[in-house]
């Protein structure tokens, strides 16, 4: 029997050739055993939900939603006092935000596990979420933006996550222009957000550009850190009908940053404050709550002034993917409308640079000419190219929208290597480390925008589909369909070994700062501050102290903080009450958290435990008494104490 | 033997072929209670876990009492009354006469290998039917406790 097994296993181990391009092995290839690991973390932008998917590779399970710039009655975010702040923008609070991209934080130019940043398309926003926690810690939001889609994407040591906008707008005192006043009144801003060592985010500067939109970026790596890469579309520089409008020119841009010079202007003061309004919101780990700041001020640099600091790179046709390859040389332009994938060379640019190799200016910007800044094309790669990554073995590949495959191909020769078709109108891709100088390779995940029939039917509205595919051999094999929750743009992949070491299990009480924590059940009480009823509350395996509260006023703000007593890895407690108006709170082992409740009516009302944790956990509930205004009902509250029938029934 | 060939099997297969749990959890400390195997040693009762030995003093050290007094409020308090009545876990009032000191910390600091390998914790939870929690007590915190209960216990 032993003899037997360890054949099967080694067998199960060979690289994949050619010869097993019938995916017979397929589901050994994906196949986690119960009880197992994945290989990696699949974190994964949920489009239009606001949320992060976790799913783990390459099985396809899903592990965790993460909400991010959504509400999420599920746990309380965006409901329970202390994260409420999280969502506070300059308009108040924005419950919902469109999350398209993920990058995950690196150091010299690979994985650190430490943090994801994701962007907030519709009211701009940056996230960190902390991957020890898995709770969304920081949100800013960014200023002169309308619509942050080129975001986040970071530099090689995370120095800088840069935010730049869709929607060119007007800035300044005076925004209510013409909407025809385009081009003499609307600009761009790309933003970078140093992030220090603890992670907080805080803008260093934008640079104010030519009213254009735009969409993706990557930063230089090895020889091309100091440059960020950003794509342009609309140089047209259309207002109305940009499906046609916005797609008459050859060629769009790909704007290069030396965003060192721009620290050296910065550095020297050519640094320009204006007047801003933006929210900063931060978690505090020891008293589990967010707060909320507004900002008033922004630095702006202008590169129509300060030389340098911008060029423009010709690039055909609406380019949407922006890519550099592994060894910071290439950068691949993908336009979405055009039929070959042009690749730059880092280094011709800079002699472009050196010698002005320029055809001109665009808005008082220098455009490089397009065959000085050009490695080379790849011809006829299929229709529709959106986005590329790497493997690390000098071979790039490229979604194709229109076309619906995956195209490999070689960096050096420019050769196509194999395509496979992808179910279906593929958007992004995403190869572990894809992004990164040292990509882990193994797998590429499709990321498709039309699921038809790939599912059991759900009525007009399908889940949607990701596709998997083994790379370890000269030809991509789809090994794999799984389902994925909102609508995934970008996502990254993580070896498990950079996150599992460092997950947090339990916050411990000794470290809990919140000012409404009750440590222990000695120190739960009930407090009258005018209107408001403040109940420190615990909760353990499997009760709820106090479990017996009389005195609230109808009326009344009831607030109860619930302090999670427990200290083993996967016990929270949910607390509910009935009639609330927003959802309930789950609490994390050592966390306080808590739930607001207008006591609107006279009466009974139950409150309990929603997270199923022992035996007896449809025990652990209590009674809220609730008593109109004239009626004198003192506030007491208790928990095992058993009063004597008779007395209650008069009060 | 039978029941080896089993585990064998499938530590070749993960040997042999990735995905499989990374490594680096099994050097992870703070998943030592879960992977632990612990030594059998029921039998003189005192409880299975790392407390092997324990000196108790007289008089007792006050510092300690303190600092248990403190963590009973904060970690225990919630199941454990300081009479003998039960609530969800056994009131303390005479555990240290009715346990050994190596008992009671290994209890409070290995709490899942003790109810599932222990018979005297196994049948407290037929008694009680809630498992206790572990409640994340280092062994310093847990002798602290053990000062605090013997002070409970009428002992100067």
């Amino acid at each position: 029997m032993l003899a037997v097994a360890a054949a099967f296993s080694a067998q199960r181990c060979k690289p994949s050739g050619p010869e097993q391009a019938l995916t017979g092995d397929a589901a050994s290839k994906v196949y986690v055993a119960p009880g197992k690991y994945d290989e990696f973390y699949n974190v994964v932008s949920g489009g239009f939900n606001g949320q992060i998917g976790i799913y783990g590779l390459p099985s396809g399970r899903l592990f965790k939603i993460i909400p991010v710039f959504s509400t999420f009655p599920e746990n309380g975010y965006g409901y329970s006092e202390e994260s409420k702040p999280m969502l506070n923008t300059s308009h108040g609070f924005v419950p919902w935000d469109d999350l398209h991209h993920i990058a995950l934080s690196t150091t010299q130019g690979e994985h650190d596990g430490r943090w994801a940043f994701a962007n907030g398309n519709n009211t701009p926003r940056v996230a960190r979420i902390d991957l020890r926690t898995f709770k969304t810690a920081e949100i800013l939001e960014l200023p002169n933006s309308g619509g942050n889609h080129s975001s986040p994407f970071i530099t090689e040591n995370t120095e800088y996550v840069v935010a730049g906008t869709r929607f060119s707008v007007p800035m300044g005192d005076n925004t209510d222009v013409p909407i025809s006043s385009y081009k003499k009144n609307f600009r761009g801003t790309v933003s970078f957000i140093k992030v220090d060592t603890s992670g907080r985010m805080n803008i260093a500067f934008q640079l104010v550009t030519p009213g254009v939109n735009f969409d993706l970026a990557r930063a230089g790596k090895g020889p091309s850190h100091g440059w960020f890469f950003f794509s342009c579309y609309n140089t047209e520089q259309a207002y109305t009908l940009l499906e046609v409008n916005a797609s008459q020119k050859d060629k769009d841009f790909i704007m290069a940053v030396n965003w060192k010079k721009a620290e050296e202007y910065l550095k020297a003061g050519k640094g320009k404050t204006v007047k801003a309004e933006y929210a900063h919101n931060t978690l505090d780990e020891s008293t589990h709550t967010a707060t909320s700041e507004i900002l008033r001020e922004v630095l702006q640099l202008d590169p129509l002034e300060l030389k340098d600091i911008i060029y423009f790179i010709p690039c055909p046709k609406s380019p949407h993917g922006c890519d550099v390859d592994p060894t910071g040389e290439y950068i691949i332009g993908s336009g979405k409308l055009a039929a070959l994938i042009p690749v730059f060379s880092f280094a011709k640019v800079q002699e472009a640079i050196a010698k002005q190799d320029f055809e001109g200016d665009f808005a008082g910007i220098p455009v490089i000419k397009y065959e000085s800044a050009l490695y080379g094309e790849v011809q006829k790669p299929g229709l529709g190219p959106l986005h590329t990554e790497f493997d690390g073995k000098g071979n790039a590949y490229t979604s194709m929208f229109v076309s619906s495959e995956i195209v490999k191909w070689n960096i050096k020769d420019l050769a196509v290597i194999d395509r496979v078709p992808t179910y279906y109108s593929i958007g992004h891709l995403s190869v572990p480390g894809g992004p990164t100088r040292k990509p882990h390779g193994k797998y590429v995940v499709a990321y498709n925008k039309i699921t038809k029939d790939r599912y059991l039917p759900t009525g007009p509205e399908l889940t949607q589909s990701a596709q998997l595919y083994d790379i370890s051999g000269e030809k991509m094999k789809l090994i794999l369909d799984f389902p994925t929750t909102g609508e995934p743009h970008y996502a990254e992949a993580i070896p498990a070994g950079l996150i599992t070491p460092r997950s947090v299990k339990i916050f411990k009480l000794e470290e809990n700062k919140h000012p409404y924590a009750a440590l222990g059940e000695a120190k739960t009480k009930v407090e009258r501050k005018g209107n408001e009823v403040h109940v420190y509350m615990t909760a353990i395996r499997s009760h709820l102290t106090p479990d017996n509260i009389e005195g609230i006023k109808q009326g009344d703000d009831v607030y109860f903080h619930v302090t999670n007593l427990e200290q083993d890895w996967d016990v929270p407690h949910g607390f509910a009450v009935k009639g609330a108006l927003n959802a309930e709170i789950l609490i994390m082992p050592g966390e306080t958290q808590t739930l607001k409740w207008k006591a609107d009516k006279v009466g009974i009302f139950p409150y309990y435990c929603t997270d199923f944790c022992s035996a007896l956990h449809q025990e652990m509930q209590g009674y809220a008494r609730v008593s109109a205004p004239g009626n004198n009902v003192p506030l007491k509250y208790s928990t095992g104490k058993i009063e004597d029938q008779t007395s209650g029934a008069a009060q | 033997m039978k029941k080896v060939i089993p585990v064998l099997v499938v530590s070749l297969l993960a040997a042999a072929c990735a995905p499989d749990k990374p490594k680096q959890q099994e050097k992870d400390a703070y998943d030592s209670y879960e992977t632990a195997e612990p030594l059998k040693n029921d039998h003189d009762g005192k409880g299975i876990g790392q407390v092997k030995d324990v000196t108790l003093n007289t008089p007792l050290e006050q510092e300690r009492v303190g600092r248990g007094k403190a963590i009973y409020e904060m970690k225990c308090s919630a199941c454990h009354q300081l009479t003998d009545q039960r609530v969800v876990g056994p009131g303390w009032k005479d555990v240290t006469t009715r346990r050994k000191p190596e008992w009671i910390m290994n209890m409070v600091t290995n709490v899942d290998v003790m109810l599932d390998q222990d018979a005297e914790a196994q049948k407290l939870l037929e008694l009680c039917l809630t498992r206790m929690p572990n409640q994340n007590v280092s062994i310093g915190d847990a002798r602290d406790i053990l000062e605090f209960m013997r002070q409970n216990d009428g002992e100067k």
